[in-house]
């Protein structure tokens, strides 16, 4: 992998001016966004606000959606939906290597596994795993294939609390060993700012705040306040 | 009710020791051992009862040891083993062609736009007129021999077949759609490795009516125009009044088409294995 500070200097996706609309209703309203190679970044907004739009949009999948606008996104993109999607009728490790080539492509995919803590689960059926340990599946196969740029729209949401925070520190550990940019939607502002190094909050079809998270549990509660505010949620005083 | 009563299995001593009922089961129970032959050999058991009793006319109805004396007998001079010879062959072939055509067909239709506006209407067109309708129309075209028997029974085979690959391949989930798509699976090995298995269950349903209809067409063609198979002999036997042969015609109709099903869903089994309904 090149050196860190040398892929910063070519952000891994760039956005301008990116709108999206479903029947004359404008959801994405032109976008401008640099996501630095290797940078985690969560995506906040109200429900309907257009994340999975946006996440679409930069994922390649909206093929009949109107809009325009300037989108540069890497070559290998993957994507973690809020559901596993692991096809029924192939095992653990053959749902990991949907779509991989090459000799080691097993080996690759067993290690995957074994990384998301699945090891020895190989041969089995997606439905004889519970919902967290499809969710790691699925983590495994987007991350089988070296992605330059993950994307992932809640992909805990349908998870317990405490396997999410399992995932939460999963996820951020698989980040900092293999370094791809991260665009995680998700409607939790404290997931966001466990996880993100930078937060976004999509009102109205345009970034309206973008703040940068110091990994520093102090500032956490001024973070939360002001992403809750920008929410429009106002918090009792306790 | 008090909890006396309840089964053993059914009680479940929570911590705080009260009693608790586990929830009913709405999904049917395990499948006793070989539960699928208790319904015909209670059949069989009641007919040989009322025969040995002498309640039914042995003209009618004859006794079960008569009709397997009576299959014997035709079975050692050959006429038996060639009549159902006879009967396989056309079966086997209009199975075979019906088969390969529902199956082709579905394919061109479920995965082209071109071959859905060109195959899907016609099939259903086809569908409208009730197969064994078209005996007459083919009989003038193929003459009287085994190909228009074929050609029949291919029909009442495909159709089916045809009708339910085709619903399953164009009813795959979009979510695996997109799926392949941020995969990057090419388009040959979404439809291989996506498509395709996801169409299986669909497939077999039509597969399981394509069998019981090569069956069908085959008792009906035979009884309408008999000139050799089994149905030929039950045509003969009816001539002669033997009813005994009668039903040894019936029986190997009835072993026919239980073997064929059971063939047909122990591929299923095996092949859709990853499946957890129901019936697993
Ligand atoms: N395929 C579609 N056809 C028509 N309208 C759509 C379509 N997809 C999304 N929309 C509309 O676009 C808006 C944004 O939807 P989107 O799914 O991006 O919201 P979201 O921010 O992801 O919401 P949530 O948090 O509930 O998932 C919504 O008003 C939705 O109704
Ligand atoms: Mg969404």
């Amino acid at each position: 992998m090149a050196p860190h500070t040398e892929q910063l200097t070519r952000p891994a996706v760039r956005l301008r001016g990116l709108t999206r609309s479903f029947d004359g209703r404008v959801v994405l309203d032109g976008i401008d966004l640099d996501i630095p190679a290797g940078q985690f970044v969560a995506l906040l907004g109200h429900s309907g606000s257009g994340k999975s739009t946006l996440l679409r949009a930069v994922a390649g999948l909206d093929h009949e959606v109107v809009g325009g606008g300037e989108l540069i996104a890497p070559e290998r993109v993957s994507v973690v939906f809020q559901d596993s999607r692991l096809l029924p009728w192939r095992r653990v490790l053959d749902n990991v290597l949907l779509g991989l080539d090459g000799e080691d492509a097993a080996g690759r995919g067993r290690e995957a596994l074994a990384e998301v803590g699945l090891a020895g689960r190989e041969r089995a059926w997606p439905s004889e795993l519970s919902g967290g340990e499809q969710q790691r599946a699925a983590l495994a196969r987007s991350l089988v294939r070296e992605p330059e740029l993950l994307l992932a729209d809640e992909p805990f949401g349908a998870l317990d609390a405490l396997t999410r925070i399992k995932m939460h520190n999963l996820l951020r550990e698989l980040w900092e060993r293999h370094r791809p940019s991260v665009l995680l939607v998700t409607h939790d502002v404290d997931e966001a700012i466990v996880l993100a190094d930078r937060v976004l909050v999509l009102e109205e079809g345009r970034i309206g705040v973008d703040l940068a998270i110091e990994r520093d549990a102090r500032a956490r509660g001024e973070y939360r306040g002001r992403l809750l505010a920008a929410l429009g949620v106002t918090e009792d005083v306790r | 009710m008090t909890t006396t009563t309840l089964a053993k299995a059914d009680v479940v001593i929570a911590d705080d020791e009260r009693p608790r009922k586990r929830r009913r089961r709405l999904a049917p129970g395990k499948r006793l051992p070989a539960a699928r032959l208790a319904g015909p050999l209670l059949v069989l058991a009641l007919w040989a009862v009322a025969s040995a009793a002498e309640a039914l006319d042995p003209a009618a109805i004859p006794a079960p040891w008569t009709v397997v004396e009576t299959g014997a007998q035709l079975w050692t001079d050959g006429t038996l083993v060639t009549d159902i010879l006879t009967s396989l062959q056309r079966a086997t072939s209009g199975f075979a062609i019906g088969l390969t055509a529902g199956v082709v067909l579905a394919l061109a239709s479920g995965l082209t736009r071109t071959g859905e506006a060109l195959i899907d209407g016609t099939v259903n067109l086809n569908r409208a007129i009730p197969t064994l309708g078209l005996i007459p129309l083919f009989i003038l075209w193929l003459g009287i021999g085994e190909t228009f028997k074929v050609a029949i029974i291919a029909i009442v085979v495909y159709i089916p077949i045809y009708l339910n690959t085709h619903a399953a391949l164009s009813g795959i989930d979009n979510r695996f759609v997109e799926l392949a798509e941020v995969q990057g699976l090419s388009r040959l090995r979404f439809i291989r490795e996506i498509v395709i298995p996801g169409a299986l269950p669909g497939f077999f349903v039509g597969l399981r009516l394509g069998v019981t209809g090569s069956w069908l067409g085959l008792v009906v063609l035979e009884q309408i125009n008999a000139t050799s198979g089994l149905g030929y002999m039950m045509f003969q036997a009816t001539n002669y009044g033997q009813s005994d042969v009668i039903l040894v015609g019936l029986v190997v109709y009835g072993v026919f088409g239980l073997v064929s099903d059971s063939t047909v869903r122990l591929i299923e089994r095996r092949v859709l294995s990853w499946r957890r309904t129901l019936s697993s």
